[in-house]
């Protein structure tokens, strides 16, 4: 029997329904309990890094690996034809002739989506642009079960840089599909962007924006801190605003016992190292 | 149906009515059969409407609009109809749907999608939101309004 997933590419959380998200998330639950090390026999992976990447690469990599299946690829565009101007159509066009499976991270955002329609073989998306970083939303959304037992009723807070991180697009996407409690923590010029409030408003979503971490944290369940990116600012504008969303424990004597901290990674001085050994830290 | 239409000065061809005023230059623009070939096209702008105020309207001579053609015009001007004249007399009078995708029309104004980078098609899925269209990409999920967007020339 097929599952629902089967050759289907992973692009956006758009196109994932909530039974996708749900078998998605039983499947890495049950894989994570009775690891598969033959799911993935004879079958090759293609890693396709146009921009760098440690963790998401990784991942991706030492996932095929343990079921058993092997990588190919590039961590750069430097080691490619790109350099030489060959078109992405192209490149994707031979690569999906070597592999079974396509993972791509690109910086121009629907790159994924044109490598889907390009290649024969199903493509995730490993983060396009300042669009989507789907499988990073399916990463939290898993954590979360993990750590509160549940994704209905959930208190979440999005700290940082809202405007220009993917993650938080995408987690935001996903979030929408449950019936969670949003607060909004950010600097004003980094607001979550109007469009995806406005579609959290149609969903019927509540939230409410915030300006520092303190107010909120009594609150909720969740708190997902994100680097303010320093390659969105000027050098002086950075420093001023760099210090203010950082989280220390004592930022947690208030929280509820069942609070865990998230962050995708890279951590710059977003949490404080002393928050890692704390019973938060998730 | 016979109707005479008081524009319909055209032995036969196509005659696009109602067309949201201001919109029938972007839509010569894009529908190369009214540059690129022979056939005579009459343009009427800012006429009095009944219907919606303002309307510009275009006059092809000798050319039947094609109904992906005349879809397309939907995304400029949902409300424009479509009348096939023959012989001085209207004998196909049709409103047009607003089509769910429209492609290689529009340029995406996002200055970060891949369609700026490689040699395809522009996509996008389109919406009414009361008087306005709005323009998803297909490709980087940026929406717009239709104002907002230049034309593939």
């Amino acid at each position: 029997m097929v599952n629902p997933m089967y050759q289907r590419d992973i692009l956006s959380i758009k196109d994932l329904s909530l039974e996708n998200i749900h078998y998605i998330l039983e499947t890495a639950s049950e894989l994570k309990n009775n690891p598969k090390n033959n799911l993935l026999q004879g079958k090759i992976v293609a890693q396709c890094f146009f921009e760098p990447s440690t963790r998401t690469r990784l991942s991706f990599e030492s996932a095929t690996m343990r079921l058993g299946g092997h990588t190919l690829g590039f961590s750069s565009e430097d080691s490619l034809s790109i350099k030489k101007g060959e078109t992405l159509h192209d490149t994707i066009k031979v690569i999906s002739d070597y592999a079974d499976l396509i993972v791509i991270r690109h910086n121009k955002e629907g790159a994924a989506r044109l490598a889907a329609e390009i290649s024969d073989k199903p493509v995730i998306n490993a983060g396009d642009g300042a669009n989507q970083h789907p499988t990073q939303a399916l990463a939290d959304l898993f954590a979360i079960k993990e750590s509160q037992k549940k994704l209905d009723g959930l208190h979440i807070a999005l700290v940082g840089d809202l405007k220009y991180g993917r993650t938080i697009h995408s987690f935001a996407q996903i979030c929408m599909l449950f019936n969670v409690r949003l607060y909004l923590v950010s600097p004003k010029n980094l607001s979550l962007p109007e469009p995806i409030a406005d579609i959290l408003k149609k969903q019927g979503i509540r939230f409410s924006f915030h300006n520092s971490i303190e107010e909120i944290i009594p609150k909720i369940d969740i708190l997902y801190m994100t680097r303010i990116q320093q390659e969105r600012f000027d050098a002086s504008e950075y420093q001023l605003i760099k210090d203010d969303y950082i989280l220390t424990p004592e930022h947690l004597t208030n929280a509820k016992e069942n609070l865990k901290v998230l962050h995708p990674l890279p951590r710059v001085n977003e949490i404080d190292i002393r928050v890692d050994d704390t019973p938060y830290a998730h | 149906m016979t109707k005479k239409l008081s524009v319909s000065a055209i032995n036969t061809g196509t005659v696009i009515d109602h067309v949201r005023a201001g919109q029938a230059l972007k839509i010569v623009k894009f529908l190369r059969i009214l540059h690129d070939s022979q056939n005579k096209v009459t343009l009427g702008l800012n006429l009095s409407s009944n219907l919606v105020g303002f309307k510009d309207i275009i006059k092809i001579e000798n050319y039947r609009l094609t109904e992906d053609e005349a879809n397309q015009i939907a995304a400029f001007s949902p409300e424009a109809t479509i009348n096939i004249i023959d012989d001085f007399e209207v004998t196909h009078k049709n409103k047009i749907a607003l089509p769910n995708i429209v492609e290689d029309v529009f340029i995406c104004k996002n200055p970060a999608c891949i369609t700026h980078n490689e040699p395809m098609k522009s996509k996008f899925h389109l919406t009414e939101q009361g008087k306005k269209i709005h323009l998803t990409c297909y490709y980087c999920e940026k929406s717009f309004d239709k104002d907002q967007l230049k034309i593939n020339s």
